[in-house]
């Protein structure tokens, strides 16, 4: 009984301590980046199934500029780098560094998208459509899903850069644990281009 | 509070009412959500029975005229659907969100207004579903939704009903992975200290992989409601066969999905089964270890088993050989819990009461389900079955007699919990055997009429083919489990006004839930329990004797501890404070739903906007409302 006496009161003081010792976010959203795995790995399963399906439109051979995607692969890889750095500055409190790099982050993946859009219109004028071929289908909607969590994740950073400029990520503390929240899906965002960039795009 | 603070804009204040219809609209105690959940589900249950007696009001006699073809696929669609995603789900949820926090010690779950918002988006997903009925009509292709008839756009103009199967099975299932997150977070970091991962309650286990299969399964059946909103809505090509799409690729993605739902839908009961049984049997569970590691095994074996409802497609014999062998497979895990159910039983002091009843009928009807299942796994067998009213029998017996039969259960058990009342015993006995008895003549005759050769799904038959008496009997029996359903009906409502006073543990019973009073305060646990045994509250009541059977602790041993802790009970408790905004983020769902089914970019911003909203509020609101 004396024991138990002493667990409560030391559950008492600290009403964020948990059985396993990790943060209740942190847990939740690695459970939900698991979930996320399975939707990519749905969507990515289907494309390898259709990436052959053309019918008489054009292959991913007549479409695909692997220059140019591996340079907007490069530049969202980056911001990975960028939110990194992000993430350190707030651990240090250092809040202006923080607004930089969070707009840097965002930058980088606005570019990303910018080139992304540009790449499609670029297929559509190739005669690729959503409607031309399973081949089509497929690749827009995986790749357009991918770009849309890429978009949700700078509406993500630029909101934590205007909590940061309304003072609002204060204590630091719990501020940095939002931007680190952000910068696990961010990078999860990027982890999973490398894999569709490699799979979707790589592959003979 | 003394300091000087900014003062916050109205709409980010947090609501305070404690009482009244915006004290439930708001709130996000895990119990208030739960018993939502509960109603919501049961109100849906009420429709999809009505559904299914029309059904088989029009299958009473050959030639039926009473519905047409066209209603009849929809009654049978929408009545899979509701009783599917509507009724066994969000009840399993209630009593996840009621009874997790409470059987794991602690005060709430993980992100409470995050609970909310699953309760809100699950009721505007199924209210988006049946709105489909005032749209012209709804959904018509099945609960499977099976490609390209679901896929191709409609066949007339302003044929929106598989859309609104689409969207509707999409909100919902962000209402059960928001909910899932939470209570995987609830049960791996909540739980109080002491009750280490083998000290949990099964029927904690069996929520803690039910929520996991959630976690995987529902992005696959995204992608592929997702796939048929593109194919219908933009001329996507995923599933038209003339345009070089596989219709199959639906079929694996729906049961990829589809045979992790059946676990998700039974592992629930199992898990208050698993609760009941020791309690009526004042034995502890027969080979926890082994029920446990039983649904962690069916949990991954779950996966690996969909191709079993594919059988007739035609993916040759290799892939119908692993899939029959592994299909034979799982039902061993299942064999192991029966066995140990049984051995629970086996020698204990039974009381039958009204949970015990339904726990027994849960076991004796999902052998019959389980056996005809297996049945299944082989594959000449399968092939003489697809289609036929075998396999209607074969899933109600374990979607009605195990799963529904269990939830029942468990509602009896847990109702003096609830609401401090015991329920009525003779009435909860009157329900539980006609229920049993409609049940049974309502979905034996089944399997007879399937191996006769009935085929699913047609809206009628002729006379002459030794059907008539098997359907007679069968709607008779449906009529039974409607008036069964009243009975039990009219003992919550009363029981609910005037039963019998029930006290902290009206079952001497074995888990955490029993040592607060009945019904819980807010703040559940006025002293976070320690545990340091398996049913902990059971040997804080008695020790064993040389031959292990249980003798009283001595009044004044160990309770007076907790006594006086809960003299003082609440003061100093910060619970949640309530919040509009999960509600907000909710509604731009289904408005976002009918920006798709209208093509009107315009209602797709506004609801994006919406949800937005409701996000950007959540994040700012104060974390709890100022005090006075």
């Amino acid at each position: 009984m004396h024991d138990a006496t002493v667990e409560e009161t030391h559950a008492e003081h600290d009403p964020h301590a948990t059985y396993t010792g990790l943060d209740n976010v942190k847990l939740a959203m690695w459970a939900f980046l698991g979930s996320e795995c399975l939707f990519f790995g749905a969507l990515i399963a289907s494309h390898l199934l259709y990436r052959n399906r053309t019918g008489t439109g054009p292959t991913r051979h007549d479409v695909y500029d692997i220059p140019y995607t591996s340079v907007s692969s490069f530049v969202l890889l980056m911001s990975s780098l960028t939110m990194v750095l992000a993430l350190a500055a707030i651990q240090r409190g250092d809040h202006r560094k923080l607004r930089i790099w969070l707009l840097a982050t965002s930058l980088l993946g606005a570019s990303f998208i910018g080139g992304q859009f540009f790449e499609f219109t670029e297929f559509v004028h190739k005669g690729l459509t959503l409607q031309t071929s399973p081949f089509g289908s497929s690749f827009f909607v995986l790749t357009g899903f991918h770009g849309t969590h890429v978009a949700i994740g700078i509406l993500m950073l630029l909101t934590m850069y205007t909590l940061s400029k309304l003072g609002k990520l204060d204590p630091f503390s719990e501020g940095a644990k939002k931007v680190e929240m952000v910068g696990l899906y961010w990078h999860f965002v990027d982890i999973i281009w490398i894999v569709i960039f490699t799979v979707v795009y790589l592959f003979p | 509070m003394a300091m000087v603070t900014t003062p916050t804009p109205w709409f980010l204040r947090r609501p305070k009412a404690s009482h009244g219809i915006w004290s439930w609209v708001t709130t996000v105690d895990h119990k208030r959500i739960g018993i939502m959940y509960g109603y919501t589900a049961f109100v849906f249950f009420i429709l999809g029975g009505l559904e299914a007696l029309l059904i088989r009001a029009q299958l009473a006699t050959p030639e039926g005229k009473l519905i047409s073809a066209d209603l009849y696929n929809q009654l049978f669609t929408t009545h899979g659907v509701t009783m599917i995603f509507l009724v066994v789900m969000p009840m399993g949820a209630a009593f996840f969100n009621y009874f997790i926090p409470l059987m794991i010690g602690a005060r709430d779950v993980a992100f409470p207004r995050l609970n909310s918002l699953s309760y809100w988006v699950f009721l505007f997903g199924g209210l988006f579903l049946y709105s489909s009925w005032f749209f012209g009509g709804a959904p018509d292709g099945g609960w499977f939704g099976y490609a390209p008839l679901s896929s191709s756009a409609g066949f007339l103009p302003g044929d929106h009903r598989i859309d609104f199967y689409a969207l509707g099975l999409q909100i919902l299932g962000v209402a059960s992975i928001v909910a899932s997150a939470n209570f995987i977070t609830t049960i791996l970091n909540m739980r109080a200290p002491g009750m280490k991962l083998m000290k949990m309650p099964v029927f904690i286990w069996m929520s803690l992989v039910v929520n996991f299969l959630l976690l995987f399964a529902m992005p696959v059946i995204a992608v592929a409601l997702f796939f048929m909103t593109f194919d219908r809505t933009f001329g996507a090509l995923f599933f038209a066969p003339a345009g070089g799409g596989d219709p199959i690729l639906w079929q694996h993605l729906f049961w990829l999905f589809g045979h992790p739902e059946v676990y998700i839908l039974i592992l629930p009961a199992m898990g208050i089964v698993s609760e009941i049984l020791p309690v009526f049997s004042r034995k502890p569970l027969f080979g926890y270890s082994f029920v446990v590691f039983s649904g962690a095994a069916i949990g991954f074996m779950g996966w690996g088993v969909w191709a079993h409802h594919m059988f007739t497609v035609g993916l040759g014999p290799a892939a119908n050989s692993a899939f029959a062998v592994s299909t034979m497979f799982i039902a061993v895990p299942t064999g192991v819990k029966i066995f140990n159910w049984m051995a629970t039983m086996a020698g204990g002091s039974l009381k039958f009461k009204t949970p015990m009843l339904f726990s027994i009928g849960f076991i004796a009807m999902f052998i019959i389900g389980g056996l005809s299942g297996v049945t299944h796994s082989i594959v000449p067998h399968d092939a003489q079955q697809q289609d036929t009213y075998y396999i209607v029998a074969h899933f109600h017996y374990v979607l009605f007699g195990g799963a529904i039969i269990g939830l029942f259960g468990g509602l009896y058990f847990w109702f003096p919990k609830i609401y401090g009342k015991m329920m009525d015993e003779r009435l909860g006995k009157i329900h539980f055997w006609m229920m049993l008895i409609g049940f049974n003549m309502t979905f034996g005759p089944f399997h007879i009429l399937g191996l006769k050769g009935m085929p699913r799904r047609y809206y009628t038959y002729q006379a002459g083919l030794g059907w008539e008496m098997w359907n007679m009997l069968s709607t008779v029996g449906a009529f039974l489990i409607a008036a069964s359903t009243l009975v039990f009906m009219h003992n919550w409502v009363k029981s609910k006004r005037k039963g019998e006073i029930a006290g902290n543990d009206p079952w001497d019973a074995r888990t955490l839930e029993w040592t607060i009073p009945s019904p819980p305060p807010e703040y559940n646990f006025a002293v976070i329990p320690t545990v340091t045994e398996r049913d902990d509250f059971w040997h804080r009541k008695y020790k064993e004797d040389k031959k292990g059977r249980p003798v009283p602790v001595p009044v004044g041993g160990s309770e007076e501890h907790s006594e006086d802790a809960e003299h003082d009970a609440g003061h100093g408790i910060h619970m949640p404070s309530p919040s509009y905004f999960p509600l907000v983020a909710a509604i731009g769902m289904p408005v976002a739903g009918f920006a798709v089914i209208l093509h009107s970019w315009p209602l797709g911003i506004v609801g994006t906007v919406i949800t937005l909203a409701g996000f950007y509020g959540w994040v700012l609101e104060p974390a709890t409302a100022e005090e006075h």
